[in-house]
């Protein structure tokens, strides 16, 4: 492949840079430059996923970009540039005090543009069997992200999310199997068979029994990385015990990969006539997943672990809602899934900062932000006010069109949906105002010294992603609102 | 060679692996338990290298190349060095006894030909059939992951259900990527063998055993 073939198709160059940089920033000896390569790699990235707006490359055997997915792709480049600036500053701090190696950071910053690029190849991937490798690699290069600090429950949090979510995958692959199975008759043996761009426009005349046992599979494979209950044992651990950076990259982004995954599958469902409905089935698991975790979320001793399990409740709310299905419920679902990834990450940059301004992950030990650090508790008091679905935030936006919509077409449906919500909020608002009032604690306890520049990097993104939040409850702008009524349109 | 005879071959190599699917849930010591997998990967070796032969398709015989060096060979050694090297105990802990499991086990199998057989009506016969072998061995792997509690025998596990994806993923007809597909899930594999050396996990893979979930259930303070 040559130099001008790269630039022709934006997409190869997009996948090609965190690939690139991956190699590289493996073998670079120096830490403190890696985490700037990163920025400006990162940037450059999210500066040519843009690009994807303008001209939109034609399909290809292996790759290809739509309605649906090219958002996704713009999104998960965008937090990846934010979380790159995030980290900088986090690993400056994790390093002056001593808590992580120099050839651990190598290493970090080598996954982390690994980890992006399996991301967007999973994203962008025009074959079934594709999408399974990356979503499997970004696995790997997850897990061995959490295990980063080698502690003793970064080593077990590590190994659970490893056997859970190679299970998870397995039984994706299985159905990825019987996908293939159910469209060789129709499509002939080989790539085409598993090529989601013609797939979809076959897809009626596939057998609908394979496509809904295969659904099955899918669901529960591609549900645990999602970590919708009752398959959500992994999540807490992997991003308690993982780096901050990697918890707001896993709850912002890497969930929403595994459900685009799902979605793409779904599209096919709904695209046999003669198929069962899989939406009862999502609804199901996306309200245990809100009541599973509202409660879980009441008894909380881990600033970590509580917004890991608001992560399972905000996927549980999003799986709902495309469980509904219609254009309204999809609409909102995919409101949902941009505005979940702006706040969640964050609100875990604001949490890496607070670890490392106090030196504790406690709860009980966190209060007083509003005082100490008014910056940094404003920021996250807004930010948790609006992950808890306040108005006028973006987030209260597409739960409001859930609960409407949902009201609309199975009120019965609506309570408990509507109970969950307000468990969740309770459990956070009473977890908010412990940690934003009372005595501010003694700051001689951080994780490194904060230099300005350090402070910068957390506070700004932070900062962002609060202000595209609040703009987003507002004020949407008509492009893409025209946008997702097109995608919610193609998801059936 | 006669449809009916390579048909013959397929299904007594694919029942072959579910028998080592079954003769990895009664073992009550860990060697036996690895020199069953062992077999259960030859037989795996032996199904893929027999559908390359009857699909033509040449690119199969690199997935038998290496469930045989990479499953049936190097992975047992590996973990029969670990187990000696580790001290790591010799006897498979349960956490459903031996007689349940098995009970358990061929309900799982007949549910698999129950559900498969019916929807696969359009599809060949070798298809069908190896398709619901592949799903028992699958469930079957799964089982063996929840019901035993050291972590080699659950790593065991893990890729017992990986035999069944491949079994399924040779066994249909022209699919492609297999042999990626096989590549990645050798690279899990390797990551797990080198997982519990690195780690040292020794026990056994505590957040999955029920026990230890008791006192789990908050948060580690």
């Amino acid at each position: 492949m040559t130099l001008a073939t790269l630039f022709d198709n934006p997409l190869l160059l997009i996948l090609a840079i965190p690939l690139a940089s991956a190699g590289f920033l493996a073998v670079l000896p120096s830490w403190r430059l890696a985490s700037w390569l990163n920025i400006v790699v990162s940037g450059t990235t999210f500066a040519a996923s843009l690009s994807l707006f303008v001209r939109r490359p034609e399909p290809t055997k292996l790759l290809f970009i739509d309605d649906f997915n090219v958002y996704l792709v713009a999104l998960t480049t965008f937090v990846g540039f934010t979380t790159s600036l995030f980290s900088a500053g986090y690993i400056a701090r994790e390093s002056a005090a001593a808590r992580l190696s120099d050839l651990h950071l190598r290493f970090y910053h080598s996954m982390y543009q690994a980890f992006l690029f399996t991301m967007l190849l999973a994203l962008s991937a025009n074959n079934t069997g594709v999408m399974w490798v990356a979503v499997e690699a970004a696995t790997l290069t997850t897990v061995l992200m959490v295990s980063l600090y080698r502690s003793r429950e970064a080593i077990e949090a590590a190994w659970k999310y490893f056997i859970l979510c190679s299970v998870g995958i397995g039984l994706a692959l299985f159905g990825t199997t019987l996908v293939y199975l159910a469209a060789q008759p129709v499509m002939g043996d080989g790539a085409d068979a598993m090529a989601w761009t013609l797939l979809i426009g076959q897809a009626a005349k596939f057998q609908p029994d394979l496509l809904n046992l295969a659904f099955v599979f899918l669901l529960v494979g591609y549900g645990t990385k999602v970590g919708l209950a009752p398959l959500h044992a992994w999540l807490p651990d992997a991003h308690a015990e993982g780096p901050t950076p990697i918890s707001a990259v896993l709850s912002g982004l890497l969930l929403n990969v595994a459900l685009y995954a799902l979605l793409r599958f779904k599209m096919l469902i709904a695209a046999n006539p003669d198929t069962l409905a899989p939406g009862p089935l999502m609804v199901l698991m996306g309200l245990s997943s809100l009541f599973l975790s509202g409660f879980m979320l009441m008894r909380r001793g881990d600033i970590k672990r509580l917004f890991a399990y608001s992560s399972i409740e905000h996927m549980g709310v999003i799986t709902f809602a495309f469980g509904m299905g219609g254009p309204l419920a999809n609409f909102a679902g995919l409101l949902h899934m941009t505005m979940h990834s702006l706040t969640k990450s964050g609100i875990f940059f604001a949490v890496g900062a607070i670890t490392q301004n106090l030196g504790t992950k406690r709860l009980n030990e966190i209060t007083g932000l509003t005082v100490s650090h008014p910056a940094l508790g404003w920021g996250l008091a807004i930010a948790v006010l609006a992950i808890a679905g306040m108005p006028p935030m973006g987030v209260f936006m597409s739960e409001f069109l859930v609960v409407s919509s949902t009201f609309a077409r199975q009120p019965l449906l609506a309570v408990p949906l509507i109970i969950g919500l307000l468990i969740a909020f309770a459990a956070l608002a009473t977890r908010l105002t412990a940690m934003l009032f009372g005595d501010p604690q003694p700051a001689q306890r951080g994780h490194g010294p904060a230099s300005g520049l350090s402070t910068a990097l957390a506070y700004g993104p932070l900062w962002l992603h609060v202000a595209l939040v609040m703009v987003a409850g507002l004020y949407l702008p008509a492009p893409l609102v025209a946008w997702f009524e097109t995608v919610a349109k193609m998801l059936g | 060679m006669s449809q009916q005879f390579s048909y013959e071959i397929a299904h007594l190599i694919g029942a072959t692996q579910l028998m080592a699917g079954f003769g990895l849930l009664y073992q009550r010591r860990v060697f036996a338990v690895l020199n069953t997998f062992a077999f259960q990967a030859l037989a795996l070796a032996a199904a893929a290298a027999w559908q390359a032969h009857v699909q033509h398709a040449p690119h199969l015989y690199v997935t038998a190349a290496i469930a045989l060096l990479f499953k049936a060979l190097a992975v047992p050694f590996a973990l029969h060095w670990l187990v000696e090297k580790l001290g790591i105990h010799r006897t498979v802990e349960t956490a459903l006894s031996i007689g349940w499991t098995m009970i358990v086990g061929v309900a799982l199998v007949a549910l698999s030909i129950m559900l498969v057989l019916p929807v696969t009506a359009a599809a060949s016969a070798l298809t069908r059939e190896s398709l619901a072998l592949a799903m028992s061995v699958v469930l079957l792997g799964m089982l063996m992951m929840i019901t035993r509690r050291n972590a080699v025998t659950q790593v065991v596990g893990f890729m017992a259900l990986e035999n069944g994806l491949i079994l399924a993923a040779v066994s249909a007809k022209g699919m492609p990527l297999v042999v990626e597909i096989s590549i990645a899930f050798s690279v899990l594999v390797a990551m797990t063998v080198f997982g519990i050396f690195f780690f040292r996990i020794r026990e056994r893979f505590d957040s999955l055993d029920v026990a230890y979930l008791e006192s789990y259930r908050g948060d580690r303070s």
